[in-house]
């Protein structure tokens, strides 16, 4: 399983955040929101310096952020809003627990990568996951090791979520 | 040997319990809340073809987040909830009763080595009673509702030995303050086992309050050993024996860490991140413009209670506005009881209905631009309560500061 796709490095002077949580990826007054394409709208709106992500992602891109990302609440949003902007994966140095569960149970790819800050990745520049050997490629050469996904995790994201991996078992 | 979380797996799941495995795990009691509930329900129409739930007797909704709700969004999943109980069996504790993870303690539905989900963050909350329990998204509860099952990967479990008592004093959430700033980083994904004569003593409302930020820890969940007055509780509220587990001596850690509680004094986090931990005797003169007392760490009788021995007889600064907002129904009917309720009203406090009110634009209301709140929740990061500054202290830190309108421990 192969993801390519252009990045968007999630940092401030310089540095990757960390504990970005999902207030800051979606925050709460738009929760009651349970149409998934207008959550689109709100992806990374109380994350200062980012509030213009949603006009600048597209279809296909891959975002890149620091420890423990998606830290916080329980929400689904903070997922299902990434998926509404075509958001193929997202790389992190590591993820909130329950953050990486919703991840999966939706389909989204999430790798975890303890090196990426060391990866040297600009916005714009084009990644190859393959996220059962966790090789991260740029023009073709592997330029860091993630870890790969967990079976259950690879099986669940290769049906495309929870439910459409309850209905294959 | 296994560790208390094996343990409880074990007993709820036919797969093999190691650490890293992926196990399906039987879940007895089944939540959502009014936040992600609508979702639920929306996930199970548009997935499945039948409405059938899985055993609607193990299967609630508690409304807790904006309750009642003050906006028409709240509102209405409010009320798609409600419509898909009523067709499908469902109890509902409704905007009437508080915060659903401490509902299920107090109604005897959570007790003692099950396994419990809901659609909050701190549903680990109930690692206070030696249960598991564990807030997940909506897609996750769904399917929960819908089979009785989870999947789960096995964490491994890292053991917390609290070393020392101290002698000055000390709340339940200076020591859980403490442990966010000593155990963020070393923890995420992983259980914990708490132990040390600090934990031994802490009430049934302290071990609530630590255990409500093993979320802000990054842990999964975090497990204090039953004591008698939570085996009682729990006994007394589920009407049944309750059989809790506890760890074998010889258990399989990933990793101990001691830290040493004999100097823990009051504590406070600074705007931002729970884990930006200070002292509160070295914070300069900062002066603030709200109080928040309650929220799922800390809304319980004994809380009340502490913020009321230091206010009652003596009113708030000017210009400060202390919120109180009780944990359950219970509490509030507790302080009704106890003149607590007249009490912190004398002193100037705003008494709202129980429920979460300050966390998700709940019905307390929220902070405004340069706003200096104190609250007693569990995270202040940016725009989590509003778009103020929030600090994070104990209810009697909170009390306190709500009279000298600055930040201000307990004057001895």
């Amino acid at each position: 399983m192969r993801i390519e796709g252009r990045v968007w490095v999630i940092e401030k002077d310089g540095e990757l955040i960390d504990d970005i949580d999902t207030d800051m990826i979606y925050h709460n007054k738009y929760l009651h929101i349970t149409d998934k394409e207008e959550m689109a709208k709100y992806a990374f709106s109380n994350l200062e310096g980012w509030q213009d992500f949603p006009e600048k992602a597209k279809e296909g891109d891959i975002i890149i952020a620091g420890e423990n990302f998606g830290c916080g609440s329980s929400r689904q949003h903070a997922v299902d809003c990434f998926i509404a902007l075509g958001i193929k994966a997202i790389v992190a140095k590591s993820f909130g627990a329950i953050y990486k569960r919703n991840a999966i149970n939706s389909g989204l790819a999430i790798v975890e990568c303890k090196d990426i800050d060391k990866a040297g990745l600009k916005n714009g520049d084009v990644i190859e996951i393959d996220l059962e050997s966790g090789d991260i490629k740029k023009d073709g050469k592997t330029i860091v090791k993630a870890k790969p996904m967990s079976p259950v995790q690879a099986a669940i994201y290769r049906a495309g979520g929870l439910f459409a991996y309850a209905k294959s078992i | 040997m296994p560790t208390v979380i094996e343990k409880i797996f074990q007993r709820h799941s036919k797969d093999k319990v190691e650490v890293g495995n992926t196990i399906w795990l039987d879940v007895d009691l089944r939540t959502a809340r009014d936040f992600a509930g609508a979702q639920v329900v929306k996930n199970l129409l548009e997935n499945y073809d039948d409405d059938y739930i899985d055993d609607p007797s193990k299967t609630f909704f508690t409304f807790d987040c904006n309750a009642p709700a003050n906006t028409i969004g709240y509102a209405n999943n409010q009320q798609i909830c409600r419509e898909f109980a009523k067709k499908n069996g469902i109890k509902v504790f409704d905007v009437n009763r508080g915060i659903g993870s401490h509902v299920v303690m107090e109604e005897g539905l959570a007790y003692p080595s099950i396994t419990a989900v809901g659609t909050d963050s701190h549903f680990n909350i109930l690692g206070s009673i030696g249960a598991f329990g564990q807030g997940m998204g909506d897609v996750d509860i769904a399917f929960v509702f819908k089979t009785g099952k989870t999947w789960f990967e096995v964490p491994p479990t890292v053991k917390v030995n609290f070393i020392g008592m101290p002698d000055s004093r000390w709340t339940a959430k200076d020591l859980a303050l403490l442990c966010v700033k000593e155990l963020k980083g070393k923890v995420l994904g992983k259980a914990i086992e708490f132990y040390g004569e600090i934990v031994d003593k802490l009430s049934l409302a302290g071990r609530i309050t630590l255990a409500s930020m093993v979320t802000e820890m990054g842990g999964i969940i975090g497990f204090i050993p039953p004591n008698e007055e939570v085996i009682e509780f729990c006994k007394k509220r589920a009407n049944k024996d309750v059989e809790p587990v506890y760890a074998d001596k010889d258990a399989n850690y990933e990793e101990e860490i001691d830290i040493d509680v004999s100097n823990l004094e009051p504590l406070i986090a600074l705007p931002g991140n729970p884990a930006n931990v200070k002292r509160v005797a070295d914070l300069p003169s900062i002066s603030v413009d709200s109080i928040f007392i309650g929220s799922c760490t800390n809304g319980r009788e004994e809380d009340m209670e502490a913020a009321y021995n230091i206010l009652k007889g003596k009113k708030i600064a000017e210009n400060v506005v202390l919120k109180i907002v009780p944990a359950t129904r219970q509490v509030w009917q507790y302080m009704l009881d106890k003149g607590i309720m007249k009490g912190l009203f004398d002193a100037g406090a705003i008494i709202s209905h129980a429920a979460c009110g300050g966390c998700a634009s709940g019905q307390i209301g929220m902070t405004g631009r340069g706003e200096v709140q104190i609250s007693t929740s569990n995270r202040n990061f940016k725009g989590k309560q509003g778009e103020g500054d929030t600090y994070l202290a104990s209810p009697e830190t909170a009390a306190a500061s709500a009279l000298a309108g600055y930040i201000t421990g307990v004057e001895e």
